[in-house]
């Protein structure tokens, strides 16, 4: 139902363009109803190229990745560079950020979440000390229960002890 | 935000899996097993689509206590005690027989009455009555095991037992989380929830009729209680951060858990009646993973405020808090035998992390285990066994361990990781 309305929505308002752009048509004002126009205003605002931009700030930013020694959530001097990078960014366009951190496998579950816990939550303080609005972080805590890296080794545990920005 | 909802409830009366995850392997027993026979059940003329005579066996078996006469070199199957010649048992080297006759009593009802007779000694010991529908005839089995290895061990038997485990499969980088519980010997494993976002630290209540879990179904952690019989389910937290590590009290008016809410994780009580939570912990370290100590008025839990994970114990009226474990850099998670004295944690030594055995009286400490990454231990509720999640190449299988070490199995998992077991208390 509503796919399809959408759908519908989207070709008349396609079609309007279409039309708008051969000549002035009153034709134009002709199209469904105005809530199917605002779902679709929001998918042609895609196509402007101011917003075309945005996302390619996105794909040339920093490391989203963030990792960590075992037992510790001591930020490493390596993710310092990115992280001011994310702060700057999430002042300049502030958006909700979600912080997801993980352990490695050895260690006890629980022990594990609040471990992970503590890693997103220093990742937090950093980006707040350097003027972040915390009302725009999450912070979320898996443990040790979605693994980047497969097997029990260092290499695979080294990747495991993180924290994601999305 | 990752709001997808993917948990599927079942009722435990109604689903039964067809496929069983669990085998059993017993890989060490015990120096000096008793000598037991257990004859085929006679059950002329009655299709059980079970081998009760079997299950008893391999319940007795993994007890790592007894060693059963071969089967095929009986030469008599008595079903009652007037027909036994105890020659033909002494003869085979067997201290104690086991026989038992199967009847129909009407109704879809069927009577199994048995006996443990005394070879040496030339006498019956006892003889009980037990009846069920045709689909428990594992449970009748199993009760005829609690009942023979109580009479000659002197403890309670726990065969009629269930463990809840988590297995999580992972496919084409989507996972599949499951909450399950099996009876004891891992046999009729049924789905309790599943869903595609974690679940977590199952807990039993007192009375083996409901489960305490952490799902991440909502997007965030949150704990869960679900009766097993109606699946009946209702979540009981919903704060920022952590929800985590729920712990039953004894009564089963209470549950300890762990909430971030306030920065960091601390040891909350949740009161069941009134709903309401109140904090037993104030310190920026990480304190975690509460479990009752039997009279109800204190907790043991994890916590590093010394620096490095070790346990705690914590008087709930007093709040005093107390450093229980000084031996090594990582002591974890706590579970209790049923003594009140013998305390069973992850112990870290060198680099890896076993199953360690800490005497509350006397301080004095045992690895039970020897393999790598083993984790969440829980103790049978007669205090025999216990049971942990560890690692068979890169799947997490249970084992079994007995608190005195001599006696170890494995139960190998045919489908994904299987892990976080938790044994059921004693349900009848």
């Amino acid at each position: 139902m509503k796919v399809s309305s959408i759908k519908s929505g989207l070709s008349a308002l396609f079609f309007a363009a279409l039309l708008a752009g051969c000549s002035s048509n009153p034709v134009v004002e002709e199209p469904t109803t105005s809530t199917d126009i605002e779902d679709t205003s929001v998918q042609t605002g895609q196509v402007d190229s101011s917003e075309i931009e945005d996302v390619a700030v996105e794909t040339v930013a920093a490391d989203t990745i963030f990792y960590f020694d075992f037992d510790k959530a001591l930020l490493k001097p390596e993710s310092r560079a990115a992280l001011l990078e994310h702060s700057a960014m999430l002042q300049s366009n502030p958006r909700n950020v979600r912080l997801e951190g993980h352990a490695d496998e050895r260690g006890t579950r629980e022990y594990n979440m609040a471990l992970g816990e503590r890693r997103a939550q220093a990742v937090k303080e950093f980006l707040v000390l350097q003027g972040v609005s915390p009302s725009l972080i999450e912070v979320i805590s898996y443990g040790e229960e979605r693994a980047a890296a497969y097997g029990s080794n260092e290499d695979a545990w080294g990747l495991n002890r993180r924290v994601e920005l999305k | 935000m990752g709001q997808k909802i993917f948990a599927l409830l079942f009722l435990l009366l109604f689903s039964s899996a067809s496929y069983s995850e669990l085998v059993i392997r017993v890989t060490q027993g015990n120096d000096k097993p008793t000598r037991i026979a257990i004859a085929p059940i006679d059950q002329t003329g009655i299709q059980t689509g079970e081998d009760i005579s079997r299950i008893v066996e391999s319940d007795l078996q993994r007890s790592g206590l007894f060693e059963t006469i071969e089967r095929r070199n009986m030469l008599a199957f008595p079903g009652r005690a007037q027909d036994v010649y105890y020659r033909d048992w002494r003869m085979l080297g067997s201290e104690y027989l086991v026989a038992g006759q199967l009847r129909s009593v009407g109704g879809g009802r069927y009577q199994l009455e048995f006996s443990l007779l005394n070879v040496t000694a030339q006498k019956t010991v006892l003889t009980h009555k037990v009846s069920g529908s045709i689909n428990q005839m594992r449970d009748l089995a199993h009760l005829v095991s609690d009942k023979v290895y109580e009479e000659i061990t002197g403890i309670r038997g726990a065969f009629s037992t269930r463990l809840a485990y988590v297995t999580a499969i992972r496919k084409n980088d989507k996972y599949t989380y499951r909450l399950n519980v099996a009876d004891a010997d891992g046999a009729r494993e049924k789905l309790v929830l599943e869903s595609a976002e974690p679940i977590m630290s199952p807990s039993w209540s007192g009375n083996g009729k409901e489960l305490a879990y952490v799902s991440f179904e909502t997007g965030r952690p949150a704990i869960f209680r679900q009766n097993l019989v109606t699946a009946a389910r209702q979540q009981l937290t919903n704060f920022t951060g952590l929800n985590g590590a729920p712990s039953w009290s004894p009564d089963g008016t209470q549950m300890a858990l762990v909430l971030s809410k306030d920065g960091n994780p601390e040891i909350y009580l949740l009161d069941l009646q009134s709903n309401k939570f109140s904090r037993l912990t104030r310190h920026f370290a990480i304190d975690t993973e509460p479990t009752w100590m039997p009279d109800g008025k204190s907790l043991l839990f994890t916590s590093d405020r010394g620096g490095t994970p070790q346990i705690y114990k914590l008087n709930i009226a007093t709040k005093r808090t107390e450093r229980l474990t000084f031996t090594g850099n990582y002591n974890a998670r706590p579970s209790l035998a049923p003594d009140g004295r013998t305390l069973a944690m992850v112990h870290r030594q060198k680099d890896t992390f076993h199953i360690a055995s800490f005497d509350l009286k006397t301080g004095r400490m045992i690895e039970l285990t020897q393999t790598r990454l083993d984790e969440s231990p829980t103790v049978a509720p007669n205090g025999a066994m216990l049971m942990y999640a560890t690692k068979q190449g890169d799947r997490g299988v249970l084992a079994a361990v007995s608190l005195d070490a001599g006696v170890r199995y494995v139960l190998p998992s045919s489908v994904g990781d299987v892990r976080e077991p938790a044994w059921s208390p004693f349900l009848r």
